[in-house]
């Protein structure tokens, strides 16, 4: 349904892709004669094209075709996704899921005007007639001649050891089984507890009309655990989720220790939270997820698509200055094996970290291709989209500031009555008018410099360019999230991550009790 | 392909499962076509067409479970996917609870004709979608010189589906939806407040007018100039029916009856209870013609029932499915929502406004969540500051916090006016005393 128009950014953890068996995909056993070899990070060009089974005559037919109708620009995105998803529940590995996409999605550009179509049949008919459909938004008549391709030089922010689709379903059991032991030993306390394990792999081929052709191969591997506890008749729930670019090998002893420990401490810590007071409250987030403070605050915003429609309260900002000089707040695509990464972005454009905010003064925003050519600048590698099903967008990757200029325990003693933020669950941003939420899922009041009682259950409201001006510490303890953060915009999700040394803010809204 | 074609195809996957050792099998074929187009300055800014196909296997190998999706349809490819899906099956641990729904269960196949499609879908012309997004946004843009940016949108979806299973059900469905709507921006000092509305219909004739369309969504951005937070407080909550939907899902989720197995539910031990003001009766209904969550079957071929959830504040039922109602012994019952209507009250959102002394109306969320273990919540909010009946001023930034169990029991009223674009057709919506926090 439609209804989401308006409602688009919005940011959420925890989120278990869709399902999982460990079998091998349809494409790459039929065009291997050996086990390994074409799997994973080191395929080449040729590879991918006969990953796909076309070839580059074949792209530039459908590109022609693309532009067969006046339009100036034509991209052409090929993908094939494997998921899967193993489940324990009730101390049983009872539930796996697996998914399988292929397909290809043409776009046709005509200045600033998207047409798009997409065709989950690799014939060239089917794709010559997902480009004629797309080539729709131009509407005079051109022959265009083929260009050359060439593909750049890719960086790979992401190497790992084993390729998923070479890991059995009997190889991920025994970490779920290790984990739920774990966590019931941990506390008496705990009556039931969720383990699961999801891992995402995903084939992409890009070419387009200007030549570019580039490929990446980007894997994704996640364990959740999801815990209640109960004591005295009352219940808490809560859990931890490592996320990220990883292979199995990111899963260690270490991981697979800190996953039950911090489910089961998450949850049992609950048990002491109170509310705090409703109102304006000095706020210390701590280093870490509550990065989500800049996706919502000035991430979304920021988001070029957004600022060349005028619709974006930082419509008119860059050059100003708007934090103090020891704030600088990038958006990176090109973190080791983090979450948000990309080696090349969804319109084969590079990757690269962008600066947001540079020492307080805005400097800019986050392009796609579209507003990169509107604004006169070199794009960003912002441009991303969900699948092939879907029209690229400005979109965030790693969204993080830079460490400042002081120390946690300096930070939280400056408090005389504010809370302490550590876990989020999810945010939202209104970005014209600029009020940015997120949800506290706990954390501590901060009473007389020190962290007393645990909160829990709170939202938190601002507006974004006030809480830039109102970042009044920094710390010199940056630190990245590690969990399943997903960004949604316009009906499409893209994995992303984000950062924070611990902060003071000096007043936003928290949700609270009033006497 | 046609919804025979895929039925005979889900026949033989789910034969073809059984032969590679599958003991019983449940499979379902989608197909959907959908338009969307987005306009801005009467200009075409997006327009994308497409077709896209699911093919979506539950696999029980004795009593061990688990479910594939592709969107590769040729046989050839399937029969590699179904025995390789097969295979990795038995390494699960098996599970008792883990059977196809009972055969009582399902459709007795006398179904009602749900007008879920509109036969007149392939008549739609091209032209006229496009002329919808245009008008939409040429109206919005209109409204106001106040007004710095307009999106007019349309969308339309084709869908057929079938579903088959290895103990005897067959069923399928097809369905068309029409969307149009606007987003307007307007300029507020350093801040460009948005608004929105959207409407639709499972019929193109019964679409909403642009008129319509444009005007709320335009009043929507309007209203919020000046809009401030206000003292943090206990104020009366009237939230619209547009925004009202929200709220429920503080006790949806909590009434799945996973939930209740996981013990993760406050609800837990309250049927035949209270858990909300008697004003609250909430009614699960497939059958209602041309409704969004209508249908005969769900998703796991269970007959679609009219069912009382919620009876003048008494938790009746739980949202059962298959799996989770085996385990808890609860017969199950349909799962999740279809169609949500309420019992209705006698006004509407005006007349409630003018027995309000001290309140908000709130008419749209901004983030936040709900805890279902605890009942504890909080979500950001805009609205309108309301004084003595009349609405004084917007409002935003500001929180509203509490407990499910407590929130539910300060429903005051409920309004005669159903929301009709949602398959949740809710009412206005009238707490007292909620905990507001802003300055």
């Amino acid at each position: 349904m439609k209804a989401c128009i308006n409602r688009r950014d919005f940011l959420k953890t925890g989120a278990v892709t869709a399902a999982g068996v460990a079998i091998l995909p349809q494409f790459l056993a039929q065009c291997t004669s050996g086990p390994a070899q074409v799997t994973g990070g080191n395929l080449s060009l040729n590879d991918y094209l006969s990953h796909f089974g076309v070839t580059q005559e074949m792209i530039q037919q459908v590109i022609a075709q693309g532009l067969s109708k006046g339009g100036d620009y034509c991209d052409v995105y090929f993908q094939h996704v494997i998921g899967n998803y193993i489940g324990l529940e009730d101390n049983a590995v009872n539930r796996a899921y697996s998914d399988v996409s292929f397909g290809v999605g043409i776009r046709v550009l005509k200045g600033d005007q998207t047409g798009y179509s997409f065709s989950e049949e690799i014939t060239i008919e089917a794709m010559k007639s997902a480009a004629r459909t797309a080539a729709n938004i131009a509407t005079s008549s051109a022959k265009v001649a083929p260009v050359a391709f060439e593909s750049p030089k890719l960086p790979n922010y992401y190497t790992i050891k084993t390729p998923w689709e070479e890991v059995s379903i009997n190889e991920k059991i025994p970490y779920l089984q290790k984990i739920n032991e774990k966590v019931f030993a941990q506390d008496k306390r705990i009556i039931k507890s969720n383990v699961s394990f999801s891992d995402e792999t995903s084939y992409v081929l890009f070419a387009n009309s200007e030549g570019t052709l580039t490929y990446d191969y980007l894997p994704m591997g996640q364990i959740g655990v999801s815990c209640t506890a109960e004591q005295n008749g009352q219940k808490e729930q809560n859990g931890f989720n490592l996320s990220g670019r990883n292979g199995i090998e990111f899963f260690s002893p270490e991981a697979v220790d800190r996953l039950a420990n911090e489910a089961v401490k998450r949850t049992v810590d609950l048990f002491d939270a109170v509310k705090p007071k409703a109102g304006e409250l000095p706020v210390v987030l701590a280093a870490g997820s509550s990065g989500i403070l800049l996706h919502e605050a000035i991430g979304h915003g920021m988001e070029a698509d957004f600022n060349r429609k005028g619709t974006s309260i930082f419509s008119d900002k860059i050059g100003k200055k708007v934090a103090n000089d020891f704030v600088t707040i990038v958006d990176d695509g090109t973190n080791a094996n983090i979450r948000g990464s990309i080696n090349v972005d969804d319109e084969g454009n590079a990757s690269e970290c962008t600066y947001l905010v540079e020492n307080g003064t805005m400097n800019s925003y986050l392009h796609d291709r579209i507003s990169a050519k509107h604004y006169g600048v070199t794009p960003t590698g912002n441009g991303r989209r969900e699948s092939f099903r879907h029209i690229p967008l400005p979109r965030m990757r790693n969204t993080y500031m830079l460490p400042g200029p002081h120390k946690k325990d300096e930070i939280i003693e400056t408090v005389k009555y504010g809370i302490y933020a550590d876990s989020f669950t999810n945010g939202q941003v209104m970005i014209g008018a600029g009020d940015f939420t997120f949800y506290v899922k706990s954390g501590y009041l901060i009473e007389d410099g020190k962290l007393t009682r645990p909160i829990k259950d709170i939202n938190i409201i601002g507006n974004g360019p006030q809480v830039l001006k109102d970042i009044e510490m920094v710390g010199d303890d940056l630190k990245m999230a590690e969990g399943g953060w997903t960004c949604g915009k316009n009906g499409q999700g893209v994995p992303v991550s984000q950062g924070l040394p611990t902060v003071k803010v000096s007043k936003i809204t928290v949700g609270g009790v009033n006497a | 392909m046609t919804n025979k074609e895929r039925k005979e195809l889900a026949q033989w996957a789910v034969d073809f499962a059984q032969t590679k050792g599958a003991s019983e099998v449940a499979a379902s074929i989608s197909n959907s076509r959908s338009v969307e187009i987005e306009v801005r300055e009467q200009k075409v800014d997006k327009i994308k067409e497409s077709t896209e196909n699911g093919l979506y296997l539950q696999i029980y190998r004795d009593n061990k479970y688990s479910g594939h999706s592709t969107n590769n349809l040729k046989k050839k490819e399937l029969e590699k996917f179904i025995s390789e899906a097969v295979e990795a099956t038995k390494y699960l641990t098996a599970d008792e609870f883990r059977t196809l729904p009972d055969p009582g269960l399902y459709p007795s196949g006398d179904y009602s004709d749900l007008q879920l499609k509109d036969d007149n879908y392939n008549k739609v012309d091209p032209e006229k979608r496009l002329e919808i997004a245009m008008e939409i946004e040429r109206l919005a843009r209109a409204q106001s010189d106040k007004i710095i940016s307009a999106t007019g949108g349309y969308s339309d979806d084709y869908s057929e589906s079938v579903r088959v299973h290895s103990n005897g059900f067959i069923g399928e469905r097809v369905s068309t939806s029409f969307w149009a709507g606007a987003e307007v921006t307007v300029k507020d000092g350093d801040a460009r407040p948005e608004g929105y509305h959207w409407g639709g219909a499972r019929h193109f004739s019964e679409m909403p007018k642009p008129e319509e369309l444009s005007q709320r969504a335009a009043q929507d951005a309007l209203q919020r100039i000046g809009q401030t937070k206000i003292n943090s407080g206990k104020y009366d909550m009237l939230v619209d029916n547009r925004t009202v939907a929200r709220l429920l899902y503080m006790f949806v989720g909590p009434m799945s009856a996973r939930s209740l197995q996981q013990k993760s539910s406050y609800l837990e031990g309250m049927l035949n209870q209270s858990i909300a003001s008697p004003l609250l009766t909430v009614i699960d209904d497939p059958t209602i013609p041309k409704g969004f969550g209508s249908r005969h079957y769900n998703n796991e071929g269970l007959a679609a029932k009219k069912r009382v959830m919620i009876e003048k504040g008494v938790l009746k039922q739980y949202y059962v499915d298959n799996y989770y109602g085996k385990k808890l012994g609860m017969t199950p019952n349909g799962g999740y929502p279809s169609n949500v209507v309420f019992e209705l009250g006698k006004r509407d959102k005006e007349a409630m406004t003018r027995d309000i002394k001290n309140g908000i109306l709130v008419t749209s969320f901004n983030g936040g969540n709900s805890n279902g273990t605890t009942g504890d919540f909080s979500f950001g909010v805009s609205g309108f500051l309301i004084e003595n009946g009349q609405i004084v001023k917007p409002v935003n930034e500001m929180n509203i916090s509490g407990n499910a169990k407590e929130f539910w029991q300060q429903l005051a009223e409920v309004g005669n006016d159903a929301y009709a674009y949602s398959s949740m057709k809710c009412p206005t919506m009238l707490f007292t005393e909620i905990d507001f926090s802003g300055i």
